[in-house]
């Protein structure tokens, strides 16, 4: 195996010719997603009544969020919706400190933000989100947290800024 | 000569092929999986495994047959992801039945092209150093490719709208094409160029769709399903041509002739023109019917647009090809494949309604991969 | 029906952060003929190709079309499969399954990745679903690092655990020419390391790598033919349940759970740390590398802190894990699956060098990505 040769640390060919790279450019590329009837619903939601919808699998009766289509496990069409939190928990989280491009528009993401895996009062899986703690030795799971609602609603998972620790 | 344990497929599902589906992916594939289980008149619990379908670029997402694990079925089963044209996925799918492994394997392909930027896409096809610069994409350089096609044999446009015409026409028997209309040649040569020589009724729509086939061994089969349900794979074979355009004469089939002749050895097969009672051929644009046919052998070398002509494919032809519309009446890129396995799975049992071909006892599909047709896959089947 | 089925021949690049001495298809290239070498087989005896890679790394589409000459696919059968992080191991299960069928006998599986050729995580970010968990996605760390910080808190782990694998891992590598990270650390150094994202650490983290591996798979009367020690396969399960992140169990890693159950069951296997002599697993970060162990049947839940702080899993321990260096030294995405394969089969041929294990006559790999999938081999020295 040791007879390969090594060409990790090459910079020219063996002619002398510099080995380049080659830049794309930048592109857009655009998509216009259709959300379908449960994330259209769920969106809708929450910019015009500022509450959470999931929806209950009827065999297994586990409530998700985001709301879909399909248990997964069950393989079983969920038509029953229930309202969940807007309190939860907080199960997981994570300050993201290295920062990377945004594939949503191109730009660097600001770092440090706090992702957070919620279980909002009511529902089974979690909630992906953010909160606006920075400081991870303030962060607990366990925490309760509450949403914070932005005065603009426009039906993204933005109508919801960020969740806030609720402070005894 | 290649031998290959009895196969089956033994349920079919699809959507109606439109353009601007609302439904997610994930609900367009839940859509056919439980349609595929309803027509073998099985559960999810008999499934073993799963071959998904999609590509990362139509969709917009990587790892995207992550969005649809949950509606195809795929808790707690074995499952993989194919990226490439139906007929691709369904040779893995067989591969993985064959394998003594899995007795019952779904096959599902979801697409969505109205979603997305189709000339953009395609144009990562080609090399970033070269041939993407020039802004090549499926269109483009499936222009040049008939251009070649016509000077190789002295062929004329008006010929090639021929298959159009024929295409469009047997959309109409088909509830589930997207496109089907009454149109003369006049009509296709009317139409509004894009490339030339190929103008808008040359050219396959964007398509949003998906199906699913379900594939069982022989013995499996016998248990958990009606013998009116199962159609019997009889041969298959892929290959694939030379990558950069420059590389190849684009109106060689040679790759083609390959993927066939293996599939035509295991399926016993001499004669195509006369032992293949319908088939279903990728016809991303016209010229591509004539051309692939003479890569399958059904016709001789340059003669694709002759036999055309004299009617040979119509629905009421030696050979009917694209009763289901083809492609050029809905084209959902990588779930093409499976609709064409479908349209002959519904031919050999006598489903095909008002586009059924009397007596269709063997199929043919193939199924395309790459610009220009750089890969192909074929198919045959028999009751 | 159905074949059994052996691996005859292995080959990978040299992995780097950057090569710029080889284009995409180059480095499959070498990868390719390397294998061919190892098999002493020329591509006229490959009777089908399968290729695997992400195509959001290099922004290439039809990869399977576009790397034709340098798989050596011309008029060839040659398709692609991907999955995501789970991409090596799914080529390794599809060459497999194609030299199993009887459709084949020769199969040869391709995995790369040039991961120098664009913003690694952003690519990543767009497996999360676009509309709903897109923006808040942490990155491929965020997830592993909030598991992490639970498993912690429910079981007293602690992030030296984590810096004992880690330094474990990277010293390995040094005994692997080919490996893109070579650096003798020790506990202390991880321990010292910027924090990317708490409680994961610089050191603690997989690179990106650019880098490719083939395999090649041969169905029974072949490989006996053509290979004096094949490395067969007794098993291989694919378990990718989830779809959305918020469904994904936090305590334990359900998928590898249920996939090893399946393997062993499959393999015969009862005892796995006794049973494997080594194992190549796909760990990401040196924090899995000790809360996964508890889903693989090693312990009961919470045992895995124990069992890395007394060594059972260093070179000189009663089950090595990763004698390459693993995932945190070389990362080529497409390939690292593959390449856990690649290497647990020469270690049963006896053609590990430096990290050879001895003895080995039965070795697991797994492989890792998406939404907390799982993919299991278990290749022996004698035909299953």
């Amino acid at each position: 195996m040791d007879i390969y040769e090594d060409k990790r640390k090459r910079t020219h060919t063996e002619e002398g010719y510099e080995l380049l790279t080659h830049s794309s450019g930048e592109g857009d590329y655009d998509f216009g997603w259709h959300c379908g009837p449960y994330w259209s619903r769920f969106l809708a939601e929450m910019r015009d009544n500022k509450r959470f919808l999931a929806t209950k699998c009827p065999e297994c009766g586990l409530v998700f969020i985001p709301p879909r289509q399909v248990c997964g496990k069950c393989f079983a069409e969920m038509n029953e919706w229930v309202e969940v939190g807007p309190e939860g928990e907080l199960m997981g989280f994570t300050v993201v400190r290295f920062p990377y491009i945004d594939p949503n528009n191109g730009q660097m993401k600001q770092v440090p933000y706090t992702a957070i895996w919620i279980t909002l009062d009511g529902c089974d899986s979690r909630y992906l989100h953010f909160c606006n703690e920075p400081d991870e030795a303030n962060l607990e799971v366990g925490q309760r947290l509450r949403p914070v609602w932005a005065e603009k609603r426009t039906g993204t998972i933005h109508d919801v800024d960020y969740f806030e620790i609720i402070k005894e | 000569m290649i031998y290959m344990e009895k196969i089956a497929i033994i349920g079919v599902g699809q959507t109606k092929y439109e353009q601007g589906k609302p439904d997610t992916f994930a609900e367009l594939i839940y859509e056919v999986t439980a349609a595929a289980l309803e027509d073998a008149g099985i559960t999810k619990d008999d499934l073993d495994d799963i071959v998904s379908i999609s590509s990362d670029f139509w969709d917009g997402r990587t790892i995207s047959s992550m969005a649809i694990c949950d509606a195809i079925a795929g808790y707690g089963k074995d499952i993989t992801t194919v990226e490439g044209d139906g007929t691709f996925g369904a040779v893995y799918g067989l591969a993985r039945t064959l394998s003594g492994k899995f007795d019952v394997t779904l096959v599902a392909a979801h697409h969505k092209g109205t979603e997305s930027n189709m000339n953009a896409i395609t144009n990562t096809s080609f090399d970033p150093l070269v041939e993407r610069k020039l802004g090549l994409d499926a269109v483009s350089s499936a222009a040049l490719q008939a251009r070649r096609y016509m000077s190789k044999y002295g062929l004329t446009q008006e010929q090639f709208a021929l298959t159009s015409v024929k295409n469009h026409g047997n959309a109409m028997r088909n509830p589930l094409a997207m496109l089907p209309m009454d149109i003369s040649v006049e009509d296709v040569m009317n139409s509004r160029m894009v490339a030339d020589p190929l103008k808008v009724l040359d050219c396959s729509p964007l398509t949003d769709g998906a199906a699913a086939i379900i594939l069982a061994t022989e013995e499996a089969a016998k248990k958990l399903t009606d013998p009116a349900k199962c159609v019997w794979i009889k041969g298959v074979g892929h290959c694939s041509d030379a990558y950069r355009p420059g590389d190849r004469d684009l109106a060689d089939t040679e790759a083609l002739k390959r993927a066939a002749n293996r599939a035509y050895e295991m399926a016993g097969i001499s004669d195509p023109l006369s032992e293949i009672d319908v088939a279903e051929v990728y016809d991303a644009f016209s010229y591509m019917e004539p051309l692939w046919l003479e890569g399958l052998g059904i016709c001789g070398e340059g003669t694709g647009c002759k036999s055309t002509e004299e009617g040979l494919f119509n629905f009421d032809g030696e050979l009917p090809v694209n009763t289901s519309g083809g492609r050029l009446s809905a084209n959902p890129v990588q779930v093409a494949g499976l609709a064409e396995l479908a349209e002959c799975v519904l031919q050999l049992r006598g489903e095909a309604g008002e586009h059924q071909v009397d007596g269709a006892k063997t199929a043919l599909a193939q199924g395309i991969n790459g610009m220009c047709g750089q890969s192909h896959c074929v198919w045959v089947l028999g009751k | 029906m159905g074949k059994r089925v052996g691996i005859i021949g292995v080959g990978q690049t040299h992995h780097a952060a950057k090569r710029l001495d080889a284009s995409g298809v180059e480095l499959i290239a070498e990868a390719v003929t390397r294998a061919l070498d190892d098999a002493q087989l020329t591509i006229d005896d490959i009777d089908a190709i399968v290729v695997g890679n992400m195509d959001h790394f290099e922004n290439i589409n039809y990869v399977d079309t576009w790397a034709v000459d340098g798989l050596g696919a011309y008029m060839k059968p040659v398709f692609k499969v991907t999955t995501g992080g789970t991409t090596g191991t799914t080529v390794a299960a599809s060459g497999y399954y194609q030299a199993a069928s009887g459709l084949f006998d020769v199969v040869m599986a391709v995995g790369w990745e040039k991961n120098s050729e664009s913003d690694t995580q952003a690519a990543i970010a767009t497996c999360a679903n676009p509309i709903l968990e897109r923006d808040s996605f942490a990155g491929a760390i965020g997830p592993l690092a909030t598991e992490y910080s639970m498993y912690m808190k429910a079981y007293g782990a602690t992030e030296e655990d984590a810096a004992i694998a880690a330094a474990r891992a990277r010293n390995n590598a040094l005994n692997n020419p080919y490996a893109h990270s070579r650096q003798a650390v020790t506990v202390e150094d991880v321990m010292k390391s910027p924090m990317l994202s708490y409680p994961i650490k610089f050191l603690d983290m997989c690179p990106r790598s650019d880098g490719s591996c083939a395999v090649i798979f041969a169905s029974e009367e072949k490989a006996k033919q053509l290979c004096p020690q094949p490395a067969w396969v007794h098993a291989s399960v694919v378990r990718h349940d989830y779809t959305h992140f918020g469904d994904l169990e936090w305590t334990y890693m359900p998928t590898l759970e249920r996939a090893t159950e399946r393997a062993y069951k499959l393999a015969g296997i009862t005892d796995p740390i006794k049973e494997f002599d080594m194992a190549e697993l796909y760990l990401p970060a040196s924090t899995c590398a000790v809360k996964w162990m508890d889903s693989m049947w090693f312990c009961d839940r919470g045992g895995a802190p124990e069992l890395v702080r007394k060594g059972t899993f260093h070179m000189d321990g009663e089950m090595p894990i990763n004698p390459s260096g693993g995932v945190i030294s070389t990362n080529p995405i497409g390939a690292t699956g593959l390449l856990r394969v690649g290497e647990a089969a020469w270690q049963i041929m006896g053609k590990s060098g430096d990290r050879q294990v001895e003895n080995v006559k039965k070795a697991l790999c797994t492989g890792f990505g998406g939404c907390s999938w799982t993919d299991v081999m278990i290749l022996g020295a004698e035909m299953p």
